[in-house]
């Protein structure tokens, strides 16, 4: 069995985010070094802010400003900090709560060891020197001695308030199609087409995927199909695509491989986009050392006849 | 009247830590296979399908979409999809045969968590505004989470490490975990949690099948009759909620009726030692409860499969007589966020 193909995959999103007014007003305070929290129908101060009451949920605005000093509820010490954290050196995950509030906002604590971390520490916040309106704005929380800080009473309303965020992301993923799929690109690349015949239903599925989609059973029998098929239907692209060199108007095309029981698509080339037919018979074409085909082309053959097709359309 | 409704057949891979040999409909058809042979049906005689699986882990879109291939999807079926956990795919599927829509159902769910890293993919389930930023992975809240259930001296690392080592032991006689036997406590992975705190990260899946009444007596000696199902959520913020407690899973029990008798067996969905300690006290369990006799998540925890694994080795228990009333919990979300529970009983003997 040949081995089983892999190669990295990046999924990767700049997610533009949206701000009602309370996540509004707390982001761009900590843009401004203020850190508002939100009152509760019962006068419970949240911090991080949130719009609607968690036990009632009923909708709330009444902000409040709370100090950047606090009490850690509970810590863990991160020793081998990953990508995208608050801090490239070992530190404590932390929930704070600031004095004025009644719950608490995770960050991250700068120390220097666990030893000096423990629950009902004191600590304040260290402001990031460029602030954007993010959590991130603040840059972690510090050890901290003094008195608690007191507000200013600040309102929550800023003269250029945030109306949304980006927030990035990126994850890396090692794909790998298994076995049936490691199958069909690596015989793509010697430049045949195989699929995978049914034990049950007999027909044969290109690309093969390991299971019969009809009768929900094993595939494992190997089977050379093409290189020559039958357009079965095929449509006209007009827009061109981002990054993509191919002058429109083109055709792509559902191909009915020489021996397939399933049509695979493709796109059509060396034709007017106009004279591309339902019947007309094509064969793959190679670019140089491409590992699949760049498109199918007519192969001068008569056309076939709608009966040898229609079942595969 | 209501309708009775039994788990009559479980299955599920062995749990490895890749299957990258395997694409996904690969990893999920022998476990469709077992479940269909073991009650004689067919894809085509099953009246509902419903599976859970998250495309963060595979990192693709509508991956799900690939192991329809593995239930035969012609002619074309009832179906149902739920990015989570097979154990709400249960829930569903439960709640559609109640309705009488349907006779029979079979759940499956699959994690692949090989291809990704499950630390960083996790962090994409929490608030995108105030916490994801800070890319903070699933040990480190479930370490803050065990750290305060410390300070309240609920536990203390030792206690801990007992967990685990319990665990692993019992998954001695599980042919399909992943970790068995003596592991070792290990180095923190985020202090207070140590490596043996943690579940192993690793791929599998899982299948079930669903049946009213008599259908459910015609298919299976001993069916595991759902007494009850509920799942409930707390607020997101971590730090709203206590988190040495619970409050969501206590009342998702009691909603499905664990506390009206006692139950034998229960199979809990933590997958960090702390985890436990915490479900325990939710769920009142005293000592004479078998708790996880399968090694539980610590011994194998393909997300997305895990908790309905917990459902299915409980079932499995009450098919062979090992257990007459059982409870099956499932977890979803950082530090227990959300949890479903079901009460699972066999018919008297």
């Amino acid at each position: 069995m040949p081995e089983v193909l892999r190669a990295p995959l990046v999924v990767e999103f700049p997610f533009t985010r949206s701000l009602g007014p309370v996540q509004s007003a707390f982001l761009t305070g900590l843009r401004e070094r203020v850190v508002l929290g939100v009152r509760t129908t019962d006068g419970r101060i949240l911090v991080p802010p949130v719009e609607y009451d968690p036990g009632t949920a009923e909708e709330i605005h009444d902000l409040v400003e709370v100090a950047p000093t606090g009490t850690v509820t509970t810590w863990a010490w991160n020793h081998a900090p990953r990508r995208g954290q608050p801090l490239g050196s070992p530190f404590a995950w932390v929930l704070v709560r600031l004095d004025g509030a009644d719950t608490a906002l995770l960050h991250a604590l700068d120390a220097p060891g666990p030893d000096a971390v423990s629950t009902g520490m004191r600590v304040r916040i260290r402001w990031a020197e460029e602030r954007t309106g993010a959590i991130t704005d603040i840059a972690c929380f510090e050890p901290y001695d003094g008195e608690p800080q007191r507000p200013d009473g600040h309102t929550g309303e800023f003269e250029d308030p945030l109306t949304g965020i980006v927030a990035p992301a990126r994850l890396d993923y090692t794909y790998s199609p298994g076995r049936a799929q490691s199958a069909y690109i690596d015989a793509l690349s010697e430049r045949h087409t195989v699929g995978e015949r049914c034990p049950s239903c007999r027909k044969v599925y290109v690309p093969p995927r390991g299971a019969c989609p009809t009768c929900g059973v094993a595939t494992s029998e190997r089977v050379e199909v093409g290189p020559r098929g039958t357009v079965t239907t095929f449509c006209i692209v007009n827009i061109k695509a981002r990054n993509l060199d191919i002058e429109v108007p083109y055709v792509y095309a559902h191909i009915a491989l020489d021996g397939a029981d399933l049509a695979l698509h493709a796109r059509i080339g060396g034709i007017p986009y106009d004279q591309v037919r339902m019947g007309l018979r094509v064969e793959p074409v190679w670019a140089e050392g491409a590992r699949f085909p760049d498109h199918y082309r007519p192969t001068g053959e008569p056309d076939a006849p709608y009966e040898t097709y229609k079942e595969l359309l | 009247m209501t309708r009775e409704i039994a788990v009559i057949a479980f299955a599920q891979t062995d749990h490895r830590r890749s299957t990258e040999e395997s694409s996904e409909v690969e990893l999920l058809m022998p476990v469709l296979h077992d479940v269909l042979a073991q009650t004689g049906l067919k894809t085509a005689d099953i009246g509902f399908t419903c599976s859970g699986s998250s495309d963060y882990l595979a990192g693709r879109a509508f991956s799900f979409t690939l192991t329809l291939d593995g239930v035969g999807a012609w002619p074309p079926l009832s179906e149902s999809h739920v990015e989570m956990d097979g154990a709400w795919a249960l829930y569903e599927a439960w709640t559609k045969l109640l309705t009488g829509d349907a006779d029979t159902a079979l759940v499956y769910s699959y994690g692949k968590c090989s291809p990704g890293s499950v630390r960083d993919v996790l962090t994409r389930q929490l608030d995108p505004y105030y916490v994801a930023p800070l890319w903070p992975d699933s040990i480190a809240l479930a370490a803050l989470q065990a750290q305060a259930l410390i300070d309240a001296g609920h536990t203390d690392e030792p206690a801990l490490a007992a967990v685990g080592a319990r665990s692993r032991a019992d998954a001695e006689a599980n042919p399909h975990a992943q970790l068995r036997g003596r592991v070792p406590q290990g180095d923190y992975a985020v202090r207070p949690l140590r490596t043996g705190d943690c579940p192993p990260v690793g791929d599998g899946a899982a299948a079930v099948i669903l049946a009213a009444g008599e259908r459910a007596r015609r298919l299976c000696a001993r069916p595991a009759w759902i007494r009850g199902i509920d799942h409930r959520i707390e607020a997101h913020g971590l730090g709203v909620r206590d988190l040495t407690d619970s409050p969501s899973a206590r009342l998702a029990a009691e909603r499905a009726g664990a506390f009206e008798r006692p139950v034998d067996t229960a199979e809990l969905h933590a997958p960090f030692t702390a985890q436990e300690v915490i479900l325990r006290r939710a769920f009142r369990l005293g000592d004479d409860v078998r708790v996880n006799p399968s090694g539980g998540a610590l011994a194998a925890n393909p997300l997305m499969a895990a908790g309905l694994i917990r459902i299915g080795e409980a079932a499995a228990r009450i098919h062979r007589g090992a257990s007459d009333r059982a409870l099956a919990h499932a977890t979803s979300g950082p530090c227990l966020q959300q949890n479903l529970v079901a009460v699972l009983e066999g018919d008297p003997r």
